[in-house]
């Protein structure tokens, strides 16, 4: 009965326009909270939807981790569509009937993902996501797009295809399951060497994950439309990345059998290096969206190294960044497509005194960068306490640098953006072109997303008992 | 005896005798009427056949009543009532689709006698899939290829002509070398009866004559299946063959030489002998995936999608090829999958091509710049079947590679599973590279009016396509035959 609702709320296809979409979105937001509401996690409802290998159903099971992301995904969906009214229209895109459709199978697809009770249901949407995702990327059609969007698909689907699958092939082999179980599914007889390469396919088959030297997508994929970079590219598809890692790591793996894997430690440094490397590239880069696209990189790296980590905090602080990051970043991809629209300025050398014209938007700005920084009072916060304890239950001086270290290098790549924004006077040329506040719709939105980024730091209680669940601690 | 009883052989005789009747008819419309009402009468009779051999078992039957080994047998178990249905299926619906696109591709005064031989070549592999006789199995190739030829050269280029000639050569060739093999093996056991050459080839399995006709069979049926590296007339006989013969040749033909191979190693010769004495499977896989992966990378390069999509033929049987090279049952059952999944993929993809061809009379890529808009159906169609060619779920060929993975790393063959993985990614390339054309690059020339196909092909296509789906979500049927079939000939074998 539950599992239908949920169901319902994955299989809607809207192929209407803003109004059905929005309504839609609704919709689906306000049955995922039915369904985060009145399930028992004790006997979660199951529901098949269709048995394509004999004894390999695809079935949907709502866990505390997958509800959690299905209500950030389908929370932040009509939101985004709020805000794309606004961008598509004072944009002049065109094509906009495939937009909302690709958006609303994508979103579809996450929510699926985030639903889905074993790894093959979760492979099948996976695959559906980087489909219906690649049309956005190529929105708008230029040599630039399509040579983005062939990158994109190139990487996504080739590691998907080339590891993951090969992986769950293989881990279906050897254990005859791939229902997610809490403690893993692999028993004594899997010798170490042999999880260790599984753990590495699946892990770095998960190329939404970004994790390096997988992450040249993620960039490329900026020439999108800033909803689909916003939605897209801060919450769904690379949440569903990091997400199927987690899923993997503690429902595939189990937290303690990742703590003994040499593995996982590789996998560990990859991300550290990820992290590092990411954000020293966001730090050269101009173009504010390719920066956000950087530091997105790196916040993902947190999630993956929270994983790796092999206790369970540090895997509650993965978790929790799933939430965390997609408030902040969302709120600040919402703020560069505004000063788009309204100032046209795509560069960070080029905001100097913007946040005078643009107050809220570059208030809303300031949130979502102190929540990357991880500085209280924003939602960053907590999950990257989270982290650190984590880091330090594992003890795992490295990780503890490497957070610390991002921690500095963030605040060095935001910091100067909101500097300039505010204290720093216009310069002449800029003055002549006289603009004002963001649309009605775009501002709306990016309010409402910097609110719940801190609002969660004030109540973090929902998000932190989802995740707590689904790591046993409950 | 009712009806009934008769229906295996009722199922070649129908598009046999139809065939004359088109030629005598020789009015386009009723030609087509026939053929179409032959080829759904077929379909019914292979269906129930199929239903009665899932009830009860396979069927034996008598041709002129002398009971076998004298006579000839016609002999119908769970593998070639399963290939019959795919057959049998592909023809009514490349059926309907034929009207409207032969009556664009061949001159009126030929139509009659094009459905004639398009008769004839169903009548040739329904034969030869429900004969349980070898030198049958020749005969009614001969029939298949001759009449393939025929259809072949009615293509509008004139290139078709030369292409057809080509078929004839190798086609011949693969014949006459099965026609050597079959020879030798009568020799030997002075059958040509296929059960009774089971039961007594292990007793003379050590001769050099059963060997050297083991070769000659293996080599010439290679030749008719387009087993790299004897693949090379398919590209060409493919890309200049009228859509609707490409279409059915590609979702057919090759099936049919898929099943033969299959009937002769594992029932005639048993896999004992052929896979394991004989190191042939250890051929078969490196052939396989030299195919698989040479023919995609091929097909990258196409400017011509039919060719490209040839190529990408020879590359699907490199995969099926490579299954029966595994020698487990499950990369057994994977090879039967793929090609039933195959046979509905490429059927789609093809019949959306001629759709494509009989609007803007082109299958060059250059010339599908902008048609995602104009013929939005039939390139939503395309796009399905290339998902489904590349194996994402949940398309129908997810469901093989996911068989063909499994059986690879059963074996501890991991780099194969990981070779046969990047082959899809290979179909990746290929296909995005329509995808891309079709909807992201502005036509060149100015738009002229072209409107989406008409009904009577675009709804063929689609029946493809939703069984694309179908077969990815629901494989009850597909997997449950080709599982049980594969029971049934190792056991036979073993």
């Amino acid at each position: 009965m539950l599992g239908m609702l949920g169901v319902l709320a994955t299989r809607r296809y809207p192929n209407l326009r803003e109004g059905v979409s929005i309504a839609a979105g609704v919709i689906t937001f306000a049955l995922v909270v039915a369904l985060a509401v009145t399930i028992s996690w004790d006997a979660p409802p199951s529901l098949v939807l269709a048995e394509p290998l004999p004894g390999l159903p695809l079935t949907l099971t709502p866990e505390p981790l997958g509800v959690l992301f299905a209500l950030v995904a389908s929370f932040l969906w009509p939101i985004t569509t709020l805000y794309a009214l606004g961008y598509m229209r004072a944009h002049h895109e065109r094509n906009q009937t495939r937009f909302y459709s690709a958006f609303a199978v994508s979103i579809a697809a996450a929510l699926g993902i985030a639903l889905a009770g074993d790894i093959l249901t979760l492979f099948v949407f996976y695959e559906i996501l980087s489909v219906a995702t690649y049309p956005l990327v190529t929105h708008a059609g230029t040599e630039q797009a399509k040579r983005a969007g062939r990158l994109y698909l190139g990487l996504l689907m080739g590691t998907s295809i080339g590891m993951l699958l090969l992986a769950m092939v293989w881990t279906w082999q050897l254990t005859g399951t791939l229902v997610f179980t809490p403690g893993g599914v692999f028993d004594d007889q899997v010798s170490d060497g042999l999880l260790g390469v599984l753990l590495l396919l699946f892990v770095l088959g998960t190329g939404k994950a970004a994790l390096m030297p997988f992450h040249r997508w993620l960039p490329a994929a900026m020439v999108a439309p800033t909803p689909v970079s916003a939605l897209l590219h801060a919450v769904a598809v690379v949440k569903a990345g990091v997400f199927t890692v987690l899923k993997v790591v503690i429902y595939i793996f189990g937290i303690d059998s990742i703590a003994r894997m040499a593995a996982a430690d590789g996998l560990l440094i990859l991300a550290g290096i990820t992290i590092l490397m990411a954000s020293l590239i966001a730090l050269r880069k101009d173009n504010l969206k390719a920066r956000l696209a950087y530091s997105t990189i790196s916040q993902l790296g947190y999630i993956v190294l929270g994983g790796m980590l092999g206790v369970v905090a540090g895997a509650v602080g993965g978790g929790l960044h799933i939430a965390m990051h997609a408030f902040g970043k969302i709120t600040l991809f919402f703020c560069a497509g505004a000063i788009l629209v309204t100032a046209h300025k795509t560069r960070v050398s080029e905001l100097d005194g913007i946040g005078r014209r643009m107050p809220w938007t570059m208030a809303a700005f300031t949130v979502g960068a102190v929540s990357m920084i991880g500085a209280p009072p924003v939602a960053g916060f907590i999950s990257k306490w989270y982290l650190l304890t984590g880091a330090l239950d594992a003890q795992q001086i490295f990780a503890v640098v490497v957070i610390i270290l991002s921690t500095l290098l963030n605040a060095a790549y935001f910091m100067p953006i909101v500097y300039a924004a505010f204290f720093k006077a216009a310069d002449a040329d800029a003055l002549q072109v006289a603009h004002g506040e963001a649309p009605l719709p775009i501002l709306l939105a990016l309010l409402t997303t910097a609110g719940c980024a801190l609002l969660v730091f004030f109540f973090p209680g929902v998000p932190l008992a989802l995740v707590q669940q689904s790591v046993g601690l409950g | 005896m009712s009806l009934l009883d008769h229906f295996p052989v009722l199922v070649v005789l129908l598009p046999l005798m139809a065939a004359p009747l088109c030629v005598l008819i020789d009015r386009p419309r009723l030609a087509w009427a026939l053929s179409l009402a032959v080829s759904w009468l077929s379909l019914a009779v292979a269906a129930s056949l199929l239903f009665q051999v899932l009830g009860s078992g396979p069927i034996s039957y008598r041709l002129g009543g002398w009971p076998p080994p004298w006579g000839i047998e016609y002999r119908i178990d769970l593998l070639s009532a399963y290939v019959l249905l795919i057959v049998s299926a592909i023809a009514a619906v490349v059926m309907v689709f034929a009207y409207h696109s032969v009556a664009a591709e061949i001159a009126a005064d030929r139509i009659a006698r094009f459905y004639a031989a398009l008769l004839l070549v169903l009548a040739g592999l329904l034969g030869i899939v429900a004969t349980g006789d070898a030198f049958n199995v020749f005969v009614f190739l001969e029939i298949s290829s001759l009449a393939s030829y025929a259809v072949i050269s009615m293509g509008r280029d004139r290139r078709a002509l030369h292409a057809a000639f080509q078929y004839l050569v190798m086609g011949t060739i693969g014949a006459t070398f099965i026609l050597i093999g079959i020879g030798f093996l009568y020799m030997m056991t002075g059958t040509l009866n296929m059960q009774d050459l089971a039961d007594r080839l292990p007793a003379v399995s050590d001769t050099r004559t059963v060997r050297v006709g083991f070769a000659f069979l293996t080599v010439g049926i290679g030749l008719k299946l387009a087993l790299f590296p004897l693949h090379l007339w398919l590209p060409n006989a493919y890309a200049y063959a009228p859509s609707a013969v490409t279409a059915f040749l590609a979702a057919t033909a090759t099936k049919v030489a898929v099943y033969v191979l299959l009937r002769f190693l594992l029932e005639i010769f048993g896999a004992d002998f052929s896979l394991r004495a004989m190191p042939l499977d250890l051929i078969l896989i490196l052939l396989g995936l030299a195919g698989a992966l040479s023919a995609s990378l091929v097909a990258v390069f196409q400017e011509d999608i039919k060719r490209m999509l040839a190529y990408s033929s020879v590359a699907q049987i490199g995969y099926m090829v490579l299954g029966i090279g595994l020698a487990s049952p499950t990369g057994i059952s994977a090879a039967m999958l793929h090609l039933f999944n195959h046979a509905l993929m490429k059927g789609a993809l093809f019949l959306a091509l001629g759709a494509v061809a009989y609007r803007i009379g082109s299958v060059a890529l250059r010339d599908l710049a902008g048609l995602g808009r104009r013929m939005p159906w039939s390139m939503a169609a395309i796009v399905l079947g290339g998902l489904s060619l590349i194996g994402v779920p949940p398309t129908a060929g997810f469901v093989s590679k996911w068989y063909l993975v499994l059986g690879s790393l059963e074996q501890g063959l991991w780099p194969v599973a990981l070779l046969i993985l990047l082959g899809s990614l290979l179909a990746v390339v290929y296909i995005w590279k329509l995808v891309e054309t079709a909807y992201f690059k502005e036509p060149q020339t100015a738009p002229v009016a072209v409107r989406e196909a008409p009904l009577s092909m675009l709804i063929p296509v689609w029946i493809l396509v939703a069984a694309n789906l179908y077969f990815g979500l629901h494989t009850e049927i597909s997997v449950g035959v080709a599982r049980q079939s594969t029971v049934q000939l190792l056991g036979v074998a073993g």
